[in-house]
C-alpha cells in the first residue's frame, strides 16, 4: 500500500514537473525505446525472455509469418510448404534473400539451423520450441524438408514464431556467444551495435526482402535498458524516449491525461490462475475434494479484479489456455460465477464447516494475489499468504508441496491451445491433476492432423478439467504501450513489439 | 612491518572465502538455480534440461570446489545468463561502480567533515542545525526518492542534466549527489561528535592557552585527532557504495556491479554472484585495511597497538 502511494506521488512529480519537450528524434529518424529486462543474450535461442522475442523479430525471420491480426499463415522465408507425411514438412524456399553479412539464404541455412537448435547438447533455453523437431535434410538449394520426431500439429505455428534462421557459416564459427555480440540474420532490422544488457542499435536492413513483416519506416533503433519505470517515465518527459511499454495501469492512465503522449492497451497472451493439488501431491491437500475446489471457483469475484486492477483489456478467462488459442473453446468450459454462499454451502458440504486454513503461495503481481486470497478468506479459506521468488516457488511446484498458488503463464505467444494445456496437463512435473482421462484426450489433440480432431479433444479437456475445477482460471493480462505524439504505433494482441509497423507522424 | 602485511593479506583471503562458502551455500537455498535460469516461461521439463546441463543435480559441495579451483587460477566461469565470461563482464560492470563509489564518497567526504567542523566549532548556532537539518534529511530520504526528486528537478523541469545513463561525465552528477548524500550524514554527525569532543578536551585548552594560533589548533591539534574514527567510517561506507549502489543504479540505469549482483542473485546467476561476492568482500578487507594504515599514519599510539 505505502508503495502504491509512494508510486504514484513520484508519477504525480514527474508529470507536474513536465512542461513540454523538444522531441528531438524524428528529425535524426532515430526511435528511441526502453526495456525493463536486461537482455541475457540476442541470440534469440539462448533467451527467454518477452523483450528477446521483440528482437528476435525484428532481426531474423522464420520460415513462415502469422498475421497477428487475422492469424493467417504466410510465406515469410518459404514460399510454400507442404505436409509430405505425419511427421515431416517441405519447404520451398524464397529465392535471393541476403542475410545482414552479404551472404545468401539457402538450404544449407535451414539444414544448419534445425538440426542445431533440435540437438538438445546445444543447449537451446527454451527446448519445447525446438524439441518437437528431429532434424533437417536438403533436397536442392531452395527446397528443404524438416523431419518431426513425433506427430506435432503445432508446427506452423512454431515455425511461424520462434522458429528463426540463422546463416550457416557465420553460426558455425560465431556460436551463440558470437551471435549474441553481434547478430546476423535476414529480418528486416540488423543489429549496428549491442552492449550486453544494456544498448542495442539497430538499422533497416536496406536489402530485406518483400516479407509480410513489412519494410521498416524508422531507420534507426535505439534499445536501452531502464530498470525503473520511473526513470524510463522521466526520459520520455525529458524527450529521449519515444516508446515505452508494460507501462502499469495506474502510470498508464496519468499518461493518457496528457495531450503529447498516445497510451495504447493491448491484451496479452498471458493468462492468470490458481493451481489447486487435485492430485494430493503436497501433504493434506484439501483440494483432492471436488467441492473445496469449486468453492475456490465460486470464491472469486474475476470481474471485479479485471475491472478494479488489471483494467485495459484483459478479460475474464474461465479457461485453461487463452481463449485466442487455436483449440482453446471458451464453450466447452464450465463458468463458475462468483458466488460467496455457494463458496461456503460447499466447504460445509465438504467438512470445513467452520473454514480450513492453507498456504498460499505467490510470485508475481502481489497485489492481485493479496486480492484473491482475500477473497478465499471471505468464505472461510483462511490463507497464510507467501510471496516467494519465482525460482525458490517453481522448485516447491515442481516438487509437489504447494497446494495452492497464483500462477500465470504466457505460451511464449504462441497461438496454439496446446502451449498452455498441455503443458500442465500431460502428467509433467508442474501437473497437480494428473488426470489420465485429460491426459487421453490432450495426448490425441497434439498428435494428430487434422484441426477437427484436435479441436474436438482440447474441447473435451477443456470440458473435463473446468468441471473437475482442477484449476482456477481467472483473468487475462494487458500491456500499455505509451508513446510521444510523434510516433504512430499499434500494438497487438501477442504482446511482441514490432518495430517495423511503427511510424512517424 | 612485512610479515604483519603478508599475514593480513593470508587472513583477508581466508575471510573473502568464507564469505564466499556461506553465500554459496545460501543461495542453493533461496531456489532452484535451474528454475530462475530457466526464466518464468520456460516448463517444467525445459528447467530438468537445464539442471541436467549445468550439472546442478550434484552435490553443492562438488560444484563449489570446482568453482573455487578454478577461481584459483582467475577463471570466474562464465555467466549462466549473459553467457559471457564473468571476468569481462564484472570488468565493464565494475568501472561504473568504481567511479561511482569514488565520486560519492569524495562528495561525502567534502560536504561533510567541513559541515561538521563548523558545526563543532559554533554548537547550536544557525549553522549546527542547518547541518543537524541536513543530516536528518539525508538519513530520512530513502535513495529512490532522493534520486527521482533531483531527476524531475534537474534533469525534466530544469533540462540541466541527462535523467540516467553513462555516456558522459555529466550524466554521474546526479547519481554521485544522491549516493553521496546518504553516506554524508553519518561523517557528519562524527565529524561534529569528536571535533566537539577534542575541543573540550584538556590539550586543545592548553594549545590555546600556550597562545596557538586558532586555525593550528583546529586542523593541526583537533581534525587530526577527531577525524580517526571518520577514516573507518569512510572506508566501511565505501565498501557499502561498491556494493550497495544497487539503488542509485537502477533509478538511473547506470548498469554497474551493485546493480548486476542483485539481478545476478534473484537470476541465481552462480558463476557471476560468486565472483562479485568475492570481489566486494575484498573491496571491504581492502579498505578496512587501508583504513588501519591511515590511522595508524594520523595516530602514532596506533602503531605499538
Amino acid at each position: 500500500m505505502k508503495s502504491t502511494v509512494l508510486k504514484s506521488t513520484i508519477t504525480g512529480l514527474i508529470l507536474a514537473a513536465a512542461t513540454g519537450a523538444a522531441w528531438a528524434d524524428k528529425a535524426d529518424d532515430t526511435l528511441n525505446v526502453a526495456f525493463t529486462k536486461e537482455l541475457e543474450n540476442v541470440d534469440s535461442y539462448f533467451n527467454s525472455s518477452r523483450e528477446g522475442v521483440v528482437l528476435q523479430r525484428a532481426v531474423w525471420d522464420g520460415l513462415i509469418y502469422r498475421d497477428p491480426v487475422s492469424n493467417e499463415y504466410m510465406g515469410n522465408l518459404a514460399t510454400e510448404w507442404e505436409w509430405i507425411d505425419d511427421t515431416t514438412i517441405e519447404f520451398k524456399l524464397r529465392e535471393g534473400v541476403k542475410f545482414h553479412d552479404g551472404s545468401d539464404f539457402t538450404a544449407d541455412d535451414v539444414v544448419f539451423t534445425v538440426n542445431y537448435v533440435a540437438d538438445e547438447a546445444n543447449g537451446v533455453k527454451t527446448q519445447r520450441n525446438v524439441n518437437w523437431m528431429k532434424s533437417a535434410e536438403k533436397i536442392d538449394d531452395y527446397t528443404v524438408r524438416i523431419m518431426l520426431k513425433e506427430k506435432f500439429p503445432a508446427a506452423i505455428e512454431f515455425l511461424s514464431g520462434p522458429v528463426s534462421m540463422y546463416p550457416s557459416d557465420y553460426y558455425e564459427e560465431a556460436g551463440p556467444e558470437g551471435m549474441g555480440l553481434k547478430p546476423v540474420g535476414t529480418g528486416p532490422y540488423k543489429v549496428t551495435e549491442v552492449v550486453p544488457g544494456q544498448h542495442f542499435k539497430l538499422e533497416a536492413y536496406e536489402g530485406y526482402h518483400d516479407s509480410p513483416k513489412g519494410k521498416p519506416s524508422i531507420k534507426n533503433v535505439d534499445i536501452r535498458t531502464i530498470p525503473d519505470v520511473n526513470t524510463q517515465m522521466a526520459e520520455l518527459f525529458s524527450g529521449s524516449l519515444d516508446l515505452i511499454w508494460q507501462v502499469p495501469s495506474d502510470q498508464a492512465e496519468k499518461l493518457a491525461e496528457r495531450d503529447e503522449f498516445q497510451v495504447s492497451n493491448e491484451s496479452t497472451m498471458r493468462v492468470g490462475y490458481l493451481t489447486l493439488d487435485a492430485a494430493g501431491r503436497s501433504e493434506d491437500s484439501p483440494f483432492t475434494d471436488i467441492r473445496v475446489r469449486k468453492a475456490v471457483n465460486y470464491a472469486i469475484n474475476r470481474q471485479e479484479l479485471v475491472d478494479a486492477l488489471l483494467k485495459g483489456k484483459s478479460k475474464v478467462v474461465y479457461t485453461p489456455c487463452f481463449p485466442s488459442q487455436f483449440g482453446c473453446d471458451e464453450e466447452a468450459a464450465v463458468e463458475y460465477e462468483y458466488n460467496p454462499e455457494k463458496a461456503k454451502e460447499l466447504l460445509a458440504e465438504a467438512g470445513y464447516e467452520d473454514g480450513l486454513t492453507i498456504d498460499f503461495y505467490a510470485y508475481r503481481d502481489r497485489e492481485y494475489a493479496e486480492a484473491i486470497s482475500s477473497y478465499l478468506n471471505a468464505v472461510g479459506i483462511d490463507t497464510n499468504f507467501k510471496m516467494l521468488q519465482y525460482s525458490a516457488l517453481r522448485e516447491q511446484n515442481m516438487k509437489g508441496e504447494t497446494a495452492v498458488s497464483f500462477q500465470t503463464w504466457g505460451s511464449y505467444s504462441i497461438n496454439d491451445a496446446s502451449a498452455m494445456v498441455s503443458q500442465f496437463f500431460k502428467h509433467g512435473s508442474l501437473d497437480y491433476a494428473m488426470d489420465d482421462e485429460t491426459l487421453e484426450y490432450l495426448n490425441t489433440a497434439d498428435s494428430s492432423t487434422d484441426p477437427e480432431v484436435r479441436k474436438e479433444n482440447y474441447s473435451k479437456a477443456i470440458e473435463r478439467i473446468t468441471e473437475e475445477a482442477y484449476w482456477a482460471p481467472m483473468f487475462s493480462y494487458n500491456t500499455n504501450y505509451v508513446t510521444t505524439n510523434e510516433v504512430e504505433y499499434t500494438p497487438t494482441a501477442d504482446e511482441v513489439l514490432r518495430f517495423t509497423t511503427a511510424s512517424w507522424k | 612491518m612485512l610479515q604483519f602485511i603478508l599475514k593480513r593479506l593470508g587472513l583477508a583471503l581466508l575471510v573473502a572465502f568464507t564469505v564466499s562458502f556461506i553465500s554459496f551455500s545460501l543461495l542453493f537455498l533461496s531456489g532452484d538455480p535451474a528454475a530462475a535460469l530457466a526464466g518464468e516461461t520456460a516448463s517444467g521439463e525445459d528447467v530438468e534440461a537445464l539442471r541436467r546441463l549445468y550439472g546442478f543435480d550434484r552435490p553443492m559441495l562438488v560444484q563449489y570446489g570446482e568453482w573455487l579451483f578454478s577461481a584459483m587460477q582467475g577463471d570466474f566461469g562464465e555467466s549462466y545468463y549473459f553467457r559471457l565470461p564473468v571476468a569481462s563482464l564484472i570488468a565493464d560492470r565494475l568501472s561504473v561502480t568504481m567511479i561511482l563509489g569514488v565520486c560519492g564518497i569524495t562528495f561525502a567526504l567534502l560536504t561533510a567533515v567541513p559541515l561538521g567542523v563548523v558545526a563543532a566549532i559554533r554548537p547550536n548556532s544557525i549553522i549546527d542545525r542547518v547541518a543537524l537539518f541536513i543530516s536528518v534529511a539525508g538519513q530520512a530520504m530513502p535513495s529512490f526518492w532522493f534520486g527521482l526528486i533531483l531527476i524531475v528537478v534537474f534533469a525534466i523541469q530544469l533540462g540541466w542534466l541527462p535523467p540516467s545513463g553513462t555516456e558522459t561525465w555529466r550524466h554521474f552528477i546526479l547519481p554521485t549527489i544522491v549516493l553521496g548524500y546518504y553516506a554524508m550524514p553519518a561523517i557528519m554527525r562524527l565529524t561534529r561528535a569528536g571535533m566537539l569532543d577534542v575541543l573540550n578536551s584538556d590539550y586543545i585548552r592548553t594549545a590555546r592557552a600556550k597562545g596557538a594560533n586558532e586555525r593550528r589548533v583546529l586542523f593541526r591539534h583537533a581534525l587530526r585527532n577527531a577525524i580517526i574514527p571518520v577514516v573507518s567510517l569512510a572506508a566501511v561506507q565505501m565498501g557499502f557504495m561498491l556494493g550497495g549502489s544497487i539503488v542509485v543504479e537502477s533509478i538511473f540505469a547506470l548498469h554497474g556491479a551493485g546493480y548486476l549482483a542483485w539481478e545476478s542473485i534473484a537470476r541465481n546467476d552462480l558463476p557471476t554472484v560468486q565472483a562479485l561476492i568475492l570481489i566486494f568482500s575484498m573491496f571491504y578487507i581492502v579498505f578496512t585495511f587501508l583504513a588501519d594504515v591511515l590511522n595508524a599514519w594520523l595516530d602514532p599510539r596506533m602503531r605499538s597497538s
